[in-house]
């Protein structure tokens, strides 16, 4: 095990100019439909990466499977692809196993709600320090066009004719209430911003939640008006739950920025802990 | 172990058997685990399972002991004494405390009387009024006196009484000096009873032991393995490996992680190792079911990884606090794909320790998930045992070096081993892909990258040395009749054998460690020549005799002995069996 210090270097050092956000790309082409939200995605990772300075050998974005779980092959960091909505399981033991490691844990509304929900709940509640980004585009889009839990309770498609008929989850009330450290929304049509906010969600400690809105333009050709309807730092961030608790009740949706900035301490292994031999164990055994 | 002599003729005997039973809080586990010490004490080995009604806290419970001058890997028969504080529920343990005509059952009379179905086998009752004597004693409980009265007709020296209770009681001294005298009480109170089991001196040279579970040494052998990662979610009978973890990890440097479910258990090991740190989780069945998804990835993206199943009871819940063998389909077939991988088993107590640290050997060193079906009677059975031997260390991991230039993660190499990146090394970042890939780790679905990545994930298997460890192989090579078996039922098998070889009929054993990739051409070595062949394993549907017939050409007459579990295989069942196929 390694020491726990993360290697993001402090905002503004000489580093900070040495590689451009192109150096984070890999070269492999995405597999994304012309215009999909999640290039905004790779553009604002790789921006903010480069303004943090990050070693792209000691960041590692994991990811579960679904069409925005591409991401770490177009990344040049290290890159893990995993099963269906278990990409916070796998950056979790990513992180504990190498605190050293920046863990960026990407994915989509469906392998992080739906599938995944479990380990969102238990990611929140164990605070472990990394980044979780959701690109939500309220569908599947890789099993072309099903409900996810974000979507819309009528829309209407060919598993759920006339729709689901199900309230959406929301998924910045269930990151507050079950404890992440820090809780935010982008949009991909402003990388900019998003590239900040990314960079905050990655600096601060704990588990830090990003949720992206980023249209479907193939399954959800709508959600182009996305752009209209986003209100940019619309959400001023607070360390208190209760108030973020408050500002959440009259959140459009489309709200954007930071809306909880806690203090918790990260997770960290409790007890006592030492370096010894393991041939010392087995004073436990002998007779 | 050989056929037993008579234990309770008043002759020395080399193995006793005993049962403590009694209701909640009777404190017979504590009892049991006393005996079991000073047994170990007096140098003898011995081995202790135990029972308990359906409570979560408070039922009936039995320790059952078999306490001997030779290595102890499974229960006798039947036992030699029971005896209970009280008799409530007890009945519940007929199937698992079977008695014979020289037992000798021990209750008090101030309690109900044992149930008839224990005395029916003949077995002679003795009346201890136990509660009178506690009381006697100031602060005396029934269940030291218990163990006074069976330490004294085994024979136990009364010093190594004294040192298993101490070793209990040290950091209650106030217990102490009671529980002591109750011991006393109880050891005088056995001078009325005719029947004796004295046990046989001991074995002249002591040699170093240990006394631990299967599960204990599994953990350990994880760490010696290298292991220092473990995510898991507690589930009968794996618990106690994990517990056993949780604080041995973080004095070596690891880490262990309750995980939310036994999804997140295994991913979370799969990222622990994809970061380059050896990684366990350990569960059940049940577990086993949920991880099957994840272990494909671990197969496909090349992470090492050890998953120990400590069977229980199945399909669904089945019966988790009892054993069987029923696992192996899942471990061996429960993947989709053509995904190859290791499935070992540990073959006794002790051997948890051997074959888990050899299964992170080799999932390192293959890069490739490893399981490790231990069962319930191994991983809950406390045995005394030789200290294992030392094992040399694995060749481990193959990483690759920092600036390599054009660094291909999955390059199809001669062995199929292609060195792996630890994330923070420059140059060589890659993404580690469940989708199939290309060299490099690019996903690809082109069928030339297909057939060349299995070929490679596969070709590893099998071209890697396993050597000696993959099965024990015993007795004379020129016999014709040979039995094959593997896991919990080895211990019964080779005392059954052992028994038989009395009534002249010789056969070998092999006990298989390595069950895939099955060595094929080493077993096809070890069973030349015979004409007959048993298989032996405890689940419904000979999983083992099916896979083997798959896979494999075994020689002569071949036959299955296979029973469900729930109860462990008797050596004398086993003993039964081999004389009737002999004759068949």
């Amino acid at each position: 095990m390694n020491d726990p210090a993360c290697a993001v270097p402090p905002p503004g050092s000489p580093a900070a100019l040495a590689r451009g956000p192109n150096d984070y790309k890999s070269d492999v082409k995405p597999v994304w439909c012309p215009g999909c939200g999640d290039f905004g995605v790779v553009n604002a990772l790789a921006k903010a990466m480069a303004r943090m300075a990050l070693e792209p050998k000691d960041v590692a974005v994991v990811s579960g499977i679904g069409c925005s779980s591409r991401i770490p092959a177009y990344m040049s960091s290290y890159g893990f692809h995993g099963v269906h909505g278990r990409a916070l399981a796998a950056g979790t033991g990513l992180k504990i196993a190498r605190p050293d490691l920046t863990v960026i844990v990407t994915g989509g509304d469906g392998d992080g709600y739906s599938i995944g929900g479990n380990h969102f709940l238990h990611a929140c509640r164990r605070n472990v320090d990394m980044t979780y980004i959701v690109m939500d585009n309220r569908v599947y889009g890789m099993t072309k066009g099903q409900a996810s839990p974000t979507t819309e309770p009528d829309w209407d498609s060919k598993l759920s004719p006339d729709g689901t008929g199900l309230r959406e989850f929301q998924p910045l009330v269930v990151a507050l209430a079950s404890g992440a450290n820090f809780i935010a929304r982008g949009f991909t049509g402003d990388p900019n911003g998003l590239a900040e906010l990314i960079e905050q969600a990655v600096r601060h400690p704990g588990f830090s939640f990003l949720e992206v809105l980023s249209p479907c333009i193939t399954f959800r050709p709508e959600q182009k008006e996305w752009k209209k309807m986003v209100r940019p730092d619309a959400f001023a961030p607070t360390p208190e739950v209760p108030r973020a608790v408050r500002r959440l009740l009259r959140d459009t949706g489309f709200d954007l920025g930071v809306l909880y900035a806690g203090e918790r301490p990260p997770y960290a292994p409790r007890g006592p802990r030492a370096l010894r031999a393991p041939a010392e164990l087995e004073a436990r055994f002998a007779l | 172990m050989q056929q037993p002599d008579s234990p309770g003729s008043g002759q020395p005997s080399r193995s006793v058997s005993v049962a403590l039973a009694g209701s909640g809080g009777a404190g017979v586990m504590t009892a049991g685990n006393m005996l079991l010490e000073a047994a170990a004490h007096a140098g003898y080995y011995a081995l202790m399972t135990r029972s308990s009604g359906p409570q979560i806290r408070g039922g009936e419970a039995a320790a059952m002991l078999r306490i001997a001058c030779r290595p102890v890997e499974c229960m006798a028969d039947h036992f030699d004494v029971l005896a209970a504080v009280d008799w409530e529920n007890v009945q519940r343990f007929k199937a698992e405390i079977p008695l014979g005509t020289q037992s000798l059952v021990i209750g008090d009379p101030d309690q109900s009387a044992p149930p008839e179905v224990f005395l029916q086998s003949g077995a002679m009752h003795a009346e201890l009024p136990l509660k009178k004597l506690a009381k006697a004693v100031p602060d005396g409980r029934a269940n030291m006196v218990l163990l006074g009265t069976v330490a004294a007709l085994l024979g136990l020296p009364d010093d190594a009484v004294a040192r298993a209770v101490e070793k209990t009681l040290g950091k209650r001294p106030a217990a102490l000096a009671p529980s002591l005298a109750a011991v006393a009480a109880g050891r005088a109170a056995a001078a009325g009873i005719e029947r004796r089991f004295p046990l046989a001196e001991p074995p002249a040279t002591r040699t170093s032991r240990w006394l631990l579970t299967g599960n204990e040494a599994a953990g350990y052998g994880a760490i010696k393995g290298g292991v220092r990662f473990v995510a898991a979610y507690p589930i009968t009978p794996a618990t106690e490996l994990l517990e056993w973890m949780s604080p041995a990890l973080a004095q070596v440097g690891g880490t262990l992680v309750q995980a939310e479910d036994e999804l997140a258990s295994i991913n979370m090991a799969i990222g622990g190792s994809y970061g380059g740190v050896p990684s366990l989780t350990a569960t059940s069945g049940p577990g086993l079911s949920l991880m099957v998804e994840a272990l494909g990835l671990a197969v496909a993206a090349e992470i090492p990884l050890v998953v120990v199943d400590v069977m229980r009871v199945g399909p669904s819940t089945g019966i988790p606090t009892k054993s069987e063998q029923g696992d192996l389909n899942i471990a061996v077939h429960g993947l989709h794909g053509d995904a190859p991988h290791l499935v070992l088993a540990p073959n006794s107590v002790a051997d948890c320790l051997r074959t888990t640290q050899w299964a992170v050997e080799l999932a390192e060193a293959l890069q490739t998930p490893a399981i490790v079906l231990s069962d319930q009677f191994l991983g809950q059975a406390r045995s005394v045992v030789d200290r294992p031997d030392e094992r040399a260390a694995g060749p481990g991991r193959v990483v690759a070096a920092a600036g390599v230039a054009g660094y291909r993660r999955y390059a199809v190499t001669p062995d199929g081993i292609s060195p792996m990146a630890v994330p923070g090394t420059a140059g060589l970042a890659y993404t580690a892909d469940g989708l199939e890939h290309a060299e490099r780790g690019t996903p690809s679905s082109q069928a030339a990258d297909h057939f060349a990545q299995l070929d490679k994930r596969r070709g590893k298997l099998e071209s890697w040395d396993y050597g000696d460890d993959w099965a024990d192989v015993e007795g004379d090579p020129a016999t014709d009749c040979a039995v094959v078996t593997f896991g919990s039922c080895t211990g019964p098998v080779r005392e059954g054998l052992a028994r038989a070889a009395q009534d002249g009929l010789t056969a070998r054993l092999v006990s298989l460690r390595l069950l895939a990739p099955l060595p094929a051409s080493r077993l096809a070595t070890a069973l030349a020549g015979a004409s007959r062949v048993l298989v032996v394993e405890q689940n419904h549907s000979a999983q083992l005799y099916k896979y083997l017939r798959a896979e494999c050409d075994l020689p002569g007459r071949v036959t299955s002995l296979h029973r469900a579990g729930a109860l462990q295989f008797q050596p004398g069942e086993i003993h039964h069996h081999l004389l009737e196929w002999s004759r068949a």
